[in-house]
């Protein structure tokens, strides 16, 4: 399994054609604390660098863009009642949804876990 | 406009605080024209520990005038619609800056700051009132404009004094008053809710009134820019106290029901809509002779015809500034501030309503993000003030 980043602060793990997507833990250290998050429906086409999701933070709401095309197969249900695993497990329990990759092409560009931290660390 | 210029009209400046927030983790962003800590650990974490405890808030952006002079007040209320000229030494009321067509230019505290001047026994003088003194704490994003509205309407015989070299800082929670007893050895034990009185701590001047914008207990003291730092220091050593930033201040003004200038009141609201009555005394409401009085009496005559309400929002989808709000398919308003409330867990919501519609308890929906979500008016504050009344 392959973890990519992207510079909007999500994470993709792909496994076969599936990708798991969340946000990473600087993107929720920048949020704050989240109150809600609105996912896409199941069944519905995400395209690469659209909104996908909302997170809800006490302050206000941020989009979640797609990293990548295709449609969400499955999405954490777990966030409806306990929206805070965001902020507690970003990048594991806190997953948003999972989606085919359409076309694969379109993780060239992404980041690598070290090519990331790299990344963050010029913020 | 030129991008040289723009960046010149956004010019960010910083306060005396400033290294002291980054000092203590803060995250900066710009507000009001300054660089401002909207949180250290956390909005919820710093939220609840203001309910709970004590929150120090530096809120230095705002504008701390002086007006001196033997008609101070007789000239202050030909702008401002509370009573003034009755308002006792050391005693502090809410109030509002109107417009000449009714419009809130700004709300502010206005605090009667008249000096008592010990008599001398020797001298065989007797103890006296000194000049006549208020002092006016606005807002931030308003203070320039505020000044220039009162320079031009004040008599010449009237000084106006913009104490900019002043920091302002709150401490706000129900142990507030157990801190700042402890480090000021009682000064303010017997300060009841919008008390306020001039302090030397040490070489320190201060000004500590008791008041502030969360619905706690709690104080506000204005300290010489100087000694800012050392005076945070020391009240962030108590073990009740922890800095909080400005996204706390804003889920804690949400909660207690108290408007923020810029959403909830505007130029383009009066106090009858934004349901500020309470700012007009009764007889200065009938009698007038202040700025907009001729509009506002229109509005309390006629009725507005919408209200500042508050709304209890079901689900956990926060309802934001903008968001539109529906009687069935009619929109019968629009939400100025909203937001989670992390001590409701739940959001809530500030909006101006139609105002058949605005009694509490009528039902009514929000739109976000094309959803309906159901909403009902509610009492605000939502979270029930715990000012210091005394007896």
């Amino acid at each position: 399994m392959a973890r990519y980043f992207t510079d909007e602060h999500e994470w993709i793990d792909l496994e076969g054609d599936t990708a798991t997507v969340g946000i990473t833990d600087y993107a929720q250290g920048q949020l704050g604390d989240i109150v809600f998050v609105e996912l896409p429906e199941v069944g519905s086409m995400v395209e690469k660098g659209k909104d996908a999701a909302v997170v809800e933070s006490v302050k206000a709401a941020s989009d979640v863009y797609a990293p990548l095309s295709g449609e969400v197969v499955e999405v954490n249900d777990s966030l409806d009642d306990d929206p805070a695993l965001v902020n507690s497990s970003p990048e594991e329990d806190g997953w948003f949804f999972k989606m085919t990759v359409s076309d694969k092409s379109e993780l060239e560009g992404l980041m690598d876990d070290k090519a990331y931290k790299s990344f963050c660390d010029g913020l | 406009m030129s991008e040289e210029n723009e960046t010149f009209e956004d010019e960010i400046h910083t306060l005396p605080l400033d290294a002291w927030h980054r000092g203590k983790g803060a995250r900066m962003v710009p507000f009001a024209g300054y660089e401002m800590p909207i949180q250290y650990d956390g909005i919820v974490a710093e939220h609840n520990w203001t309910r709970d405890q004590a929150g120090l808030f530096d809120v230095s952006h705002m504008g701390q005038l002086m007006v001196t002079g033997e008609k101070a007040a007789e000239e202050l209320e030909k702008l401002l619609p509370g009573a003034i000229a009755s308002l006792k030494p050391g005693r502090t009321r809410y109030s509002l800056l109107v417009a000449e067509d009714g419009g809130i230019l700004d709300d502010l505290m206005v605090t009667n700051a008249t000096p008592w001047i010990e008599g001398d026994e020797e001298e065989g003088t007797e103890g006296r009132w000194g000049e006549p003194a208020y002092y006016l704490v606005v807002n931030g994003a308003m203070k320039w404009d505020d000044i220039a509205h009162l320079r031009e309407h004040l008599d010449d015989d009237v000084t106006l004094t913009h104490m900019d070299e002043h920091a302002l800082i709150a401490l706000q929670g129900p142990n507030a008053a157990t801190a700042l007893n402890r480090v000021m050895r009682n000064v303010i034990d017997d300060m009841v809710f919008m008390d306020s009185l001039v302090h030397d701590f040490g070489e320190w001047p201060l000004r500590i009134t008791r008041s502030g914008y969360t619905g706690e207990d709690g104080f506000e003291i204005s300290v010489p820019a100087e000694f800012a730092e050392s005076l945070c220091d020391r009240l962030c050593a108590e073990i009740e106290v922890r800095p909080i930033g400005l996204g706390a201040r804003d889920s804690l003004r949400l909660e207690a029901g108290l408007p923020l200038y810029g959403h909830d009141i505007t130029e383009k609201t009066d106090p009858v809509s934004a349901d500020l009555l309470f700012a007009l005394t009764k007889k200065r409401r009938e009698e007038g002779g202040w700025m907009g009085h001729e509009a506002v009496a229109k509005v309390l005559a006629d009725g507005p015809a919408q209200k500042r309400v508050g709304l209890e929002i079901e689900g956990r989808l926060p309802a934001r500034e903008g968001a539109l709000v529906y009687s069935g398919d009619k929109q019968v308003g629009r939400v100025t501030s909203g937001g989670f409330s992390p001590t409701l867990e739940r959001p809530i919501a500030m909006a101006y309503i139609d105002t058949a519609l605005a009694q509490e308890g009528t039902e009514l929906e929000v739109e976000v993000r094309n959803k309906r979500l159901s909403a009902k008016v509610a009492r605000m504050p939502f979270v029930p003030h715990r000012y210091h009344r005394g007896k």
